[in-house]
């Protein structure tokens, strides 16, 4: 207990908890439409964009976060896009962009920065890197998503469980299929901050498909894969202050913990 | 009293003509069932009538209804496999879903889809999950889906593919049933032989020349031409 106390008396761990806490959230539900539409590689791919990005910032002298914004946004465009109406598959072409991407970034910091700190802060994580900034963007970007998810939830699921039946019934799915991209890039941007370029991917997939694990429903499966987010990002956080080690990693491997645990619920149920 | 009325529709896939002068109608409480050979453009047409970006020229009427009062039961999609859904949530999809904040659906559309579920006899399955049902019950559900969208009219894309016998029997009976009720009735089918038994027009559509008229007279044709 007096553990937890002095955690939370660190104004950069009040910090990470809330960003972490709104990042697990939107990540698990983001992820949960992106696994189901076959989309689970996305955020990696714009992860190393996103990475590819804070560098070239950093180079620059342009703030890394707003000036990595926009540009994943426009590399989620284009992963969707390619992905409908593709010569080259969706996932080939996430690989393709996703390396070029961070191999431009490994250049350019090598070229002017060098490889520091800050540079493998982006691409590990921190949480001692959050400032006010990153605050503010991931309040404004988690609350987005749990509005725009819980209004327009039942769109949302006629959307994902099949796309031209949801165009038939009215539904705009261009309309959400943007508004995913968006969201996603966003919550990648921030979430590369405290998970850092090359995890950040796993905190979308890994609740989904932890939930899916039990659940057969699904809003049950929503639910489920927020909690297992939440719940895996604390513990993740209380461990990594524990034994001392990155917590990005140690977020990971807790959600891992937790698709194996449920995993094995899940097989059990089926007997 | 004719529902959809079109006529002289041509439809073009990549630069591609698919059919061209293609004229037809359906009439209220119709049964209607569009044959032809693969690559002759059943599906498109439907895409056409459903309005899911097709190019195409010519008039399509619809009276009485929207395009969004269609039910429609596409050809099964390959994701829909594993996908975390209970029986009802498949169902509710059917309704265009309820406008900003409007989280829940509406009594009426509550009691309508309890309504369809009794129908087609998937009310004790309500809550099981989608992707453990076998095929012909996974096709009743998105009847069902199809019937909380249809106002006047079901279009149905090769319902019965990859069912075995008694389910499609099963199936067929059912869509023999809704139609009775005064649903119209447009299907895409291989069954040749099924589809003129339920149907009450026929649309067979072939590069050379379309032919669209009551089952009787296309059973007349056919057998007076080359066969």
């Amino acid at each position: 207990m007096n553990f937890l106390m002095q955690i939370l008396s660190y104004p950069f761990a009040q910090r990470a908890i809330i960003v972490g806490v709104l990042l697990s959230v939107s990540a698990a539900l983001l992820g949960v439409n992106l696994v189901l539409k076959r989309f689970s590689m996305l955020g990696d791919g714009l992860s190393h964009v996103s990475f590819g990005a804070a560098a070239v910032g950093l180079a620059c002298g342009i703030a890394p976060l707003q000036f990595s914004i926009p540009i994943v946004i426009i590399a989620a465009f284009l992963l969707l896009r390619l992905k409908q109406n593709s010569k080259i598959n969706g996932d080939a072409a996430t690989a393709i962009v996703s390396s070029s991407a961070l191999a431009i970034g490994i250049i350019v910091a090598s070229l002017t920065t060098g490889m520091n700190t800050d540079i493998s802060n982006y691409m590990f994580g921190s949480i001692l890197a959050l400032g006010k900034t990153e605050v503010v963007i991931a309040t404004i970007s988690g609350v987005i998503i749990i509005v725009v998810y819980t209004a327009f939830y039942q769109k949302i699921f006629s959307c994902t469980f099949d796309e031209d039946f949801a165009a038939v019934t009215g539904v705009n799915v261009k309309l959400y299929n943007s508004i995913t991209a968006i969201l996603t890039a966003v919550t990648v941007v921030i979430g590369m901050r405290i998970m850092g370029a090359l995890l950040i991917s796993s905190i979308i997939t890994f609740p989904a498909l932890s939930s899916m694990r039990i659940c057969k429903h699904y809003k049950c499966t929503v639910i489920a894969a927020a909690i297992i987010s939440v719940i895996s990002f604390l513990l993740g956080i209380l461990v990594s202050f524990a034994f001392d080690i990155p917590t990005g990693a140690a977020v990971v491997v807790i959600n891992l913990v937790a698709f194996l645990i449920l995993s094995l619920i899940g097989r059990v149920k089926q007997i | 009293m004719n529902i959809i009325e079109v006529s002289n529709l041509s439809a073009f896939y990549e630069s591609r003509q698919v059919f061209k002068n293609l004229d037809f109608v359906v009439k209220e409480g119709d049964y209607l069932c569009i044959i032809g050979e693969n690559g002759s453009g059943k599906t498109t047409l439907m895409k056409i009538l459903l309005g899911l970006g097709i190019k195409h020229t010519g008039t399509i009427k619809l009276t009485g209804f929207t395009k969004r009062e269609i039910g429609w039961l596409p050809q099964k999609t390959q994701h829909q496999k594993d996908f975390p859904a209970s029986v009802k949530e498949v169902v509710m999809s059917g309704f265009d879903g309820p406008g900003f904040f409007g989280f829940k659906y509406s009594r009426h559309q509550k009691d309508l889809a309890k309504k369809n579920m009794k129908l087609l006899d998937i009310e004790g399955i309500a809550e099981k999950s989608f992707s453990e049902l076998s095929g012909g019950q996974q096709q009743k559900v998105l009847l069902c889906r199809a019937l909380c969208a249809a106002k006047k009219v079901l279009l149905l894309d090769e319902a019965v593919t990859g069912l075995d016998d008694t389910s499609s029997d099963e199936l067929y009976s059912l869509i023999k049933k809704l139609n009775n009720q005064g649903l119209a009735i447009v299907m895409i089918t291989h069954d040749t032989k099924r589809a003129l038994a339920d149907a009450k027009h026929i649309l067979s559509l072939s590069e050379n020349a379309h032919f669209y008229g009551k089952v009787t007279d296309f059973n007349m044709q056919s057998k007076g031409g080359v066969e």
